[in-house]
């Protein structure tokens, strides 16, 4: 299960929308709480793949996401999730999305049709099985 | 010389949660070998058949990618922390 608070929903939609028609990414920095991954604070990335190829796929710059641990222990987080939109597209893993993954993060997928943010979910990858699992997503104030 | 592999949320599963692990080496290799001795289950997510670093994986000495340096030879000083980074990537269409 992850937690976030609806700020951090907001955020994730609101980059989305921004991107659109292109894939969105970033990291959700929060801590584990009792097996609870507790989203706390969002980390915009950018989606380094060539402009047409942006439209169906994201990729982030291992230098980036170096930043983001590193600022993450610095202020006592963790990077307990990856998001990224799926535009004009369902908020559901691709096969893409599946063979990238890796377990441990939640990956949230947000939907964005014509541009307006749709459906946001969670799924996380069963380390044994390799197949994305959907995770509970509790938003709160 | 003391070096701390800071151990990202992906790999977790191997290091019983542990998200630091405190080595003694000088070179990255050596580094890479000790943590594999502690938790043997890393290895077959850090090195590939050829016995090389897997190419979703990718090694940080501060925000430096040893690739640019001397790869797994590349010295560590005293103190230093070495980062492993998972490539992450995906995208809503195709395999």
């Amino acid at each position: 299960m992850i937690t976030l608070p609806l700020a951090l929903e907001d955020g994730i939609r609101t980059h989305s929308e921004l991107e659109y028609p292109y894939e969105s990414c970033g990291l959700v920095l929060g801590n584990f709480e009792n097996g609870v991954k507790v989203g706390k604070e969002l980390y915009r990335l950018g989606n380094t793949r060539e402009s047409e190829a942006k439209r169906t796929r994201f990729e982030i710059d291992p230098s980036e996401m170096v930043r983001g641990e590193l600022y993450a222990r610095r202020n006592g987080l963790d990077v307990v999730g990856i998001y990224h939109s799926h535009p004009d597209h369902p908020s559901v893993p691709s096969e893409f999305d599946r063979s990238h993954a890796w377990p441990g993060y939640s990956y949230l997928i947000l939907s964005v049709g014509h541009g307006f943010s749709v459906r946001l979910q969670s799924w996380e990858l069963d380390p044994e099985t390799k197949q994305f699992e959907e995770e509970k997503l509790v938003l709160n104030s | 010389m003391a070096v701390s592999v800071l151990v990202p949320t992906a790999l977790r599963n191997f290091t019983e949660g542990n998200s630091s692990i405190s080595v003694t080496a000088s070179t990255v290799q050596e580094a890479i070998d000790q943590i594999i001795e502690i938790y043997p289950s890393l290895k077959k997510n850090l090195i590939n058949d050829e016995g090389k670093l897997r190419n979703f994986v990718n090694l940080y000495i501060g925000e430096n990618d040893i690739r640019h340096l001397e790869g797994v030879n590349t010295p560590i000083a005293d103190g230093e922390s070495l980062l492993i980074v998972p490539s992450i990537a995906g995208g809503s269409h195709g395999k």
